[in-house]
Formats: C-alpha cells, structure tokens, sequence
C-alpha cells in the first residue's frame, strides 16, 4: 500500500485520465457539499428554536392575578387577586419535590440618578432564586443573597446598561444610587441575554421593596422552575394541579381564567421540542439520502471505470500483472479521488454557507454550520462504501482472462 | 525449448460446443522462428493465446522451458508470462496515457525492478528499436510502425524466452510490415526464439518454418529457407 511506485502508477493515471477523474470526484464532492449545506441549514434552524428561549429557563411557570371574572363561593365577580409572601411560602410547601427555583416578584418604576445623570427605570424586586429563572449573568459584584432579604437591605444589581448611562465610563460597585429619593447601595451588575429591556431593569431585595414602597407583603407575581426531572407531561399535569390548588386557595371558581393565570413554559418547549425533534429526523433522512446517493454514484463510477480500463488490465496482465496488482490500482486510484473530492466538497459546502449567512438569517436561519466531526464520518462512510463499493468490480476485472480484456475495444 | 502434445480446446456456442484445437502437437527448440499460418478460424490464434497462457487448454499437454504449464492459478500465470513470454500484438496494445519510455519499462515494474534500473533498461531497449529520442512521447504520438517497435521494445525488455507475435504486421503497410520483420530476424539471429501467428505468404516466408493449421489439426510442418526481409526494404 505504500509502494512508491504503486502510488507513481495511480498518480499517473489519474493525471493522464483527467475527465474520468473529474468525473468520478464529482458525484463526491457534490454528495459531500449537498450534506454540508442542508445539515448547516438544518442547524440553523434548530440555532433558532434554541435562542428564542434562551432568556428564561425553559422549565419556568409564571403566576399571575388578577380581577375575578365569575361569582363563586358567594363571592361576586370582580374581586381583586393579590398574591403575598405567604403565597410564595405555601407553594414551596405545598409542592416542594416539584420546585426548583421559586421567586416572587414587585414591579417599580423609578426615577433612578446618579450625580448628574438621571433616567427611568423599571425595578424587579425579587428572590435570590430569581438570577436562575431568568438567566441573569452577574457580571461583577453579587446577586440578591437570603441575608438581603432577610435584613431588608438597601441593596440594587444594576443591568449593564443602565451602569452605562448613569455611572458613564466609571464602575457602579459600591456607588449609591439614588431611586426616587433614597440611596441605594450597588452591589452588583448583570447582563442579559435576553436583550436591551432586561438589560435596563434594576433588581432589589423583594423584602426591601415591600417595606419601602408600600409597607406591605404584597406580591405582583410569582414565577418558579419545575424540577427539571420531570418530563413534559408531568410538568403540565403539575401547572394544572398548582393551578387548581391556587383557584381553591383563593376560592375562585375553576372556570375562571382572568383572576389566576398559570403559563407553563413547558407547553411551548414541548412544541420546540417536537420540532427539533421532527428536523433530527430529517437532518438523518437527508443525510442517508445523500451518503446512499454518493454510493451509487461511486459504484457506478467504478463500474464505468472498469470498463473503461479493460483493455488497460489486459494488457498489463500479458505483461505479468498479478490480479492483486490490478485490484489495489483501481482501488486505490478510486479512494483517493474519493478523499480528495470529498474534501473539496467539504470546503465547498462550509464556503457556500459561510457566504450565505446573512441570506439565510433573514429566513429565521441562524448560524448554520455543521461540526466538523459530522462531515469528516460522513466523508469516511463514504470513503469506506466506495471501497467496499469498488472491491466487487475491481475484483472482477482482475479475474478477466487477458485474452478477452484485449480483444475489448 | 516448447513441446505440446495433443492440445485440446474448445468454444462454447449457445448449447453445443466448437472444437478449434483438435489434438496439436508441436515442439520448438531454442532459436527457431515459427510461422503459424491458417485461415481465419483454424485455430491459430487460439494456439498462440494457449503457448502465451492467455488461454488455457481443455486437454493435452503443454512444457514450456521444462516447465510443465498446468494447473494455472492467476497468480502464477502471471509470473510466467512476466518471466517467459514477451508479447507483440497486431493492434500493439501500447497503454495510450503512458510514454514510450514508461511503456516499455511497464514489465520490469512487474518483476519488481526498481525504478532506476527499470528506466535504464528500457531506455536501452527504446534504442535497441531505434527509438530513443521518441522515448517521452505518448503513442498517439507515433507512427504505426514506430507503435509497434515501441512493443517490440516492451516484449524485448523483460528479456523473455520466448517471443509471441499475434500477426505483428497486420495493421501496417507493406514498408513498415517489412522493417519490422528486418528487426524481428536480427533478434532470431541474436538467439531469440519467436513464434508468431500470420496469413500474410510472405511474412511467413521470412521465418525459418512454416505450421500450417486447418481445423484445428496441423496439415503441414515444413522447414523453409528464410528469406531476408533487408531484400525488400
């Protein structure tokens, strides 16, 4: 196999037989490239389902209240839901092996300043459980801890942009800021995948919150992950038991949909998940198309080669050529035209994707690329099926009688 | 040098079966220069492509250098021909997208010479045929005649027992058919023992004997008084 002039003899061959050569190498690199770039795009769209629910954790619930929209326990319609601590507390309680994380959480708008620079912002008062549920990434300082809460400390996390336009180009740690008359101390600043709004918002001790704004323990909504254990189903059947334990705790009646509401992020990921699921099997689909499509081809490739190298074998039989000579010449000739097309349509496949990037992400396309290790199996599946694809007719024109390969014209 | 004993072959046709070797027997001794001539379908070539082990007999018995022929795997065929036999066609069989030189040094790759010497030697032979300066160029390149010396170069490099000729000047014209057999007298002169398959009366009278095949049995086994083809030329 590693005969230098076995590989002179190939060498020659394939550079004096050019269209043959052209020929054979092109059904590969176009199999190969054709993998390459419907895999990408296929990845791409999965890198789409992926990053439209990268901002919150994909197991989370969201509680809300609301006004009640039918009578019940003798109750009228149009009675006000609020949600306290104790709410929170009960929850915990009462499903605690189906709770990950549990916050609850206050909204506030402020008047936020800092020496001269003054804006508006949004504040979340939440549970240190909260940087979990949102993917909040705290990029300096720390996040709400259990001892803010419990000391009801005058503490805020700032996002990075509001950092950027109260504090300029100096640092915010340890600043105080000043929200709506009352100084703060900073003790931390995040960022946000989930984009510019949540990179604006402000987080505070939800106890600090209560205390200051309205000398309450009320709570505007509560949000929780389910334990990640739980498949999709028994997620929703959980949101519906906490739905209904919720109504009764109220005393609203099961009908009504405005007073509690309970979204489930799980219904949307289990949709998300069918899809991914659905283009899995078609990247499979399309790629054994393909590799199946790059097989025939080469074998009928190597058929045709035969043939057309009949004559050739014959004579290189009358001049003493063992059969195992012929079918390694072949053979070898054809694998390298393999691996050499082949890795050209690899370039050509990744090249036409990189190109067209910004076409494609205007189709919800995003990032479509394939890993390396995917298209380098798929190029040795396709090496090795040509081999053992062209064994068989390499094999057979190494039994040709010689006599009758020269009189082949 | 060659000895055949009743040599038996046949053809398959549809059901039944043609016989074209019907019992041959036949003995060269070293140096000699045999024209088989017949009519087409006698058999002739069907004996050549046996003695050259393209072919194998159905029956009989075939001694070639004292080694009895038989039982041919591909394998050995291959190494005897490679040792043996060298080869000159009517069509030539030149390997189109090789050169001269690369052809003619095709066999000493066979017996496994290194490359050095393989183009060595077949530069040697390439000049031996009068070729030399010809020796990159690929055969489309060259003349009929200049093809078929570029064979006689390929058979010649091996340096084989024996040389089979399948009607060397079948696809030239009188001039060049005649220059060619110059060439193949002076390598029997040289001690080369060539056997070589025509119908042509006059090529056949340039070898020193004359098997005349009709059938497929030999009619005639005669010794002639060769004629030099330099006269014609």
């Amino acid at each position: 196999m590693f005969d230098r002039d076995l590989w002179r003899e190939i060498f020659q061959s394939i550079n004096m037989n050019k269209t043959r050569s052209l020929l054979s190498g092109f059904t590969v690199a176009f199999a190969i490239s054709l993998f390459a770039i419907l895999f990408g795009i296929v990845n791409g769209l999965v890198n789409t389902f992926d990053t439209a629910f990268v901002d919150d954790a994909s197991n989370s619930i969201f509680i809300n209240s609301g006004k009640t929209s039918k009578a019940s326990n003798g109750l009228q319609a149009g009675r006000r839901i609020q949600f306290k601590n104790e709410d929170q507390a009960w929850i915990k309680e009462e499903f605690d092996d189906k709770v990950q994380y549990i916050t609850s959480r206050v909204y506030l708008n402020v008047t936020a300043s800092f020496r001269n620079e003054k804006s508006n912002y949004t504040i979340r008062a939440v549970n240190p459980d909260h940087q979990y549920l949102e993917n909040t990434l705290v990029t300096y300082g720390r996040f709400i801890n259990q001892s803010d809460i419990k000391n009801k400390t005058k503490v805020v996390i700032i996002g990075r942009l509001v950092e950027e336009d109260l504090f300029l180009k100096t640092t915010a740690i340890g600043k105080y800021i000043n929200l709506n008359g009352i100084q703060y101390k900073v003790v931390g600043v995040f960022s946000d995948d989930g984009g510019d709004n949540e990179e604006r918002l402000i987080y505070m001790p939800v106890s600090t919150a209560q205390q200051i704004y309205g000398n309450n323990d009320y709570v505007d909504q509560i949000n929780l992950t389910y334990n990640p254990e739980m498949d999709f189903d028994a997620a929703i059947g959980f949101s519906n038991m906490l739905t209904k334990k919720l109504k009764e705790r109220f005393m609203v009646s099961q009908n009504d949909q405005r007073a509690i509401r309970v979204r489930n992020l799980a219904n949307e990921s289990k949709i998300v998940n069918q899809m991914t699921g659905g283009l899995g099997v078609m990247v499979l689909v399309i790629g054994f198309g393909t590799l199946i499509a790059g097989i025939v081809g080469i074998s009928n490739m190597m058929i045709f080669i035969v043939k057309e190298r009949t004559k050739e074998i014959g004579i290189r039989k009358a001049l003493g050529a063992e059969p195992k000579s012929i079918v390694s010449i072949i053979l070898l000739e054809s694998i390298l035209i393999t691996i050499i097309a082949g890795f050209l349509g690899l370039l050509l496949g990744m090249g036409v994707l990189e190109l067209a990037k910004p076409i494609l992400e205007e189709f919800f396309i995003k990032d479509p690329s394939v890993s390396w290790s995917i298209v380098i199996g798929a190029l040795i599946t396709l090496i090795i099926a040509g081999a053992i694809a062209g064994y068989l007719p390499a094999k057979k024109a190494s039994r040709i009688k010689p006599i009758v390969a020269l009189r082949d014209n | 040098m060659l000895k055949i004993n009743k040599l038996h072959k046949s053809y398959p046709i549809g059901d039944s079966s043609l016989h074209v070797l019907k019992g041959i027997d036949l003995s060269v001794e070293a140096g000699e220069m045999v024209a088989i001539m017949g009519s087409s379908g006698s058999g002739k070539s069907t004996l050549l492509n046996i003695i050259g082990m393209l072919d194998e007999a159905d029956e009989g018995e075939y001694i070639l250098d004292n080694v009895p022929i038989k039982d041919l795997t591909e394998k050995k065929a291959a190494i005897y021909r490679n040792k043996f036999l060298g080869f000159i066609f009517q069509s030539f069989n030149l390997i189109n997208y090789k050169s001269a030189l690369d052809n003619v040094a095709l066999p000493l790759y066979y017996q496994g010479l290194k490359r050095k010497e393989r183009i060595e030697k077949a530069l040697f032979h390439l000049e031996k045929v009068g070729l030399k300066k010809w020796a990159t160029h690929l055969p489309n390149e060259l003349s009929g005649g200049q093809k078929q010396r570029v064979a006689i170069a390929r058979a010649l490099a091996a340096n084989p027992k024996l040389l089979l000729a399948d009607e060397p000047t079948g696809a030239l014209d009188t001039t060049t058919s005649y220059e060619i057999m110059d060439f193949i007298q002076s390598l029997n002169d040289e001690g080369k023992t060539i056997l070589m398959v025509t119908h042509e009366e006059d090529i056949a009278n340039m070898c020193k004997r004359i098997v005349r095949l009709k059938d497929g049995v030999i009619m005639e086994d005669v010794f002639i008084n060769q004629v030099r083809a330099l006269q014609h030329v």
